[in-house]
């Protein structure tokens, strides 16, 4: 658990703090995306959690220890860090780079190998084909995979990510997100992350904080943030396709089904709401099967689509 | 060439001296700018009063620090090593320096973040990174103190230096001759050799 208690900071000689008062929790094994514009300080949050940056004021606390007493170093061993340039050790070879940390641990060289082995095989990379290669063998994704697999490498129950795909294109971004979230997810791990982009903030982020000049505007669940920003701000930020970025999070389940049957192929299994209303939209339909039978009512997802505080799916 | 085998004692003598007084003074000017150079890599205003300081120790002529030096030191091999050391300083210095905040600064924090303390990130990561540029300044370093290393003789320190000068003084071509086509052949030498191993580790480093 992270835990963050009315943390601000104040650069020396700034006219405005860089954050005030922000508190925000992260449940075990859950996740959080700071999202906001640049200089909202949603990096400074995060860079105050492992300390590469120190608070000016305020408390966080990691798995209930007090992290602002605790030596940096040893605090930045327990926290696994991935930034969006990856920051992939150039000298050095892939299992030297995902063994940096089980190294300033000081496990034994069986442990530090095994372990490289089993975190290379967790981001979907074969050892046996990466482990020798050197970062600049690798493609962008690849490296983004490795930069992942160092922060896992020393199994820390907590991780920080800044931008963790940013630096990848378009089609392999969803990929690696789809991956890295279900890993995450998997794995147990409590993550803050900072993303510029609202989309990947509520694919990532169980819950999303969105910051502004600073200040928590908003904190809540994805889809509620979605469902209900917090004011003209977040409204605008979040933009006019939050409904269908809303939609994307929940199944078809979410949506009763009808017992009666529709024409037209059935939507595919595990789609969301939002493949089906681009299904509907596409057949010009009002109604589509279900994979399981019966269908799906362009009136249901409509009336879905603007309850405020849905069901959970 | 007939000197040189009538005389080899003599020339060999002359290569040692010449050797001993470059790698000496080399050393020294390496073992100054290296710490001073991380020490003050990281210190914008210091650095940059580094990279001055060894822009006008570069334009001064080796022969006028040899000159400089006579008066407070005297002569023979000590002040020709400390001349020697002057001139091997800057460009290692500098190369340094500029090695050291050219490296990969994602690298660095992410160094930083996973938790390397100072040391750590220096030793395994900045150095590393900046060997390659360090390697270049020493080498530079000491093709021009093995060619300046000719001026010691001037001051009584020995090395081929002193064939050329015993060479002119004598109206001995054959000695003369020796002494500075070793000498070129010594920079060219050690251009040629560091060179390869620069390019070697430039390829160790970033993978080319």
């Amino acid at each position: 658990m992270i835990a963050i208690e009315d943390l601000s900071k104040r650069w020396p000689g700034a006219d405005r703090a860089a954050v005030e008062g922000v508190s925000l929790t992260v449940p075990e094994g859950t996740s959080c995306a700071l999202i906001g514009p640049s200089g909202s300080g949603k990096t400074t949050v995060l860079r105050m959690v492992n300390r590469l940056v120190e608070p000016s004021s305020g408390a966080i606390r990691i798995g209930g220890e007090d992290a602002l007493r605790m030596d940096a170093v040893t605090l930045r061993r327990r926290i696994g860090y991935v930034i969006q340039e990856v920051g992939l050790f150039p000298h050095w070879s892939v299992a030297d780079n995902v063994a940096t940390v089980p190294r300033l641990l000081r496990w034994d060289a069986a442990r530090v190998t095994r372990r490289v082995e089993e975190v290379l095989a967790l981001v979907g990379l074969d050892p046996a084909r990466f482990a020798t290669r050197r970062p600049h063998q690798l493609s962008g994704g690849e490296r983004q995979r490795i930069g992942v697999a160092r922060a896992l490498a020393g199994d820390p129950p907590v991780l920080l990510m800044d931008e963790p795909f940013g630096a990848v294109d378009p089609v392999q971004r969803g990929k690696l997100q789809e991956e890295v979230l279900r890993l995450l997810r998997q794995l147990r791990k409590t993550v803050l992350l900072v993303t510029h982009d609202v989309a990947e903030a509520v694919r990532l982020g169980d819950a999303v904080a969105l910051l502004r000049d600073g200040r928590l505007v908003q904190h809540a669940p994805a889809a509620e943030v979605l469902a209900r920003p917090a004011d003209g701000f977040a409204a605008e930020f979040l933009g006019a396709d939050r409904v269908l970025l809303r939609l994307s999070l929940f199944p078809l389940e979410a949506v009763p089904a009808r017992p009666e049957p529709a024409p037209g192929p059935p939507l595919p299994e595990g789609a969301t709401l939002r493949d089906a209303l681009a299904a509907l939209l596409d057949t010009g339909r009002s109604a589509a099967p279900l994979p399981g039978g019966g269908s799906l009512a362009l009136a249901d997802l409509l009336a879905f689509a603007g309850t405020p505080n849905p069901p959970a799916g | 060439m007939e000197w040189l085998s009538a005389h080899p004692g003599l020339f060999l003598e002359a290569v040692g001296d010449h050797l001993l007084l470059s790698l000496t003074g080399l050393a020294i000017g390496v073992a100054l700018a290296l710490p001073l150079g991380i020490l003050v890599a990281h210190r914008p205003r210091l650095a940059e009063a580094a990279i001055i300081l060894a822009g006008v120790l570069r334009t001064v002529p080796s022969l006028a620090v040899l000159a400089a030096l006579l008066p407070l030191l005297g002569v023979g091999f000590t002040p020709s090593v400390i001349a020697l050391a002057l001139l091997a300083l800057p460009p290692v210095l500098v190369n340094t320096v500029i090695g050291i905040q050219g490296a990969d600064r994602a690298a660095l924090d992410a160094a930083r973040g996973l938790g390397m303390t100072g040391w750590q990130r220096a030793f395994r990561v900045e150095l590393p990174l900046a060997a390659p540029l360090i390697f270049a300044g020493l080498r530079v370093a000491a093709v021009q103190v093995v060619s300046a290393a000719a001026l010691a003789t001037f001051i009584g320190g020995g090395g081929l230096g002193d064939l050329v000068t015993q060479g002119l003084a004598l109206l001995d071509t054959g000695r003369m001759l020796v002494g500075a086509i070793a000498i070129a052949l010594l920079a060219l030498g050690t251009e040629a050799l560091l060179g390869m191993l620069e390019r070697h580790l430039a390829a160790r480093v970033r993978g080319a």
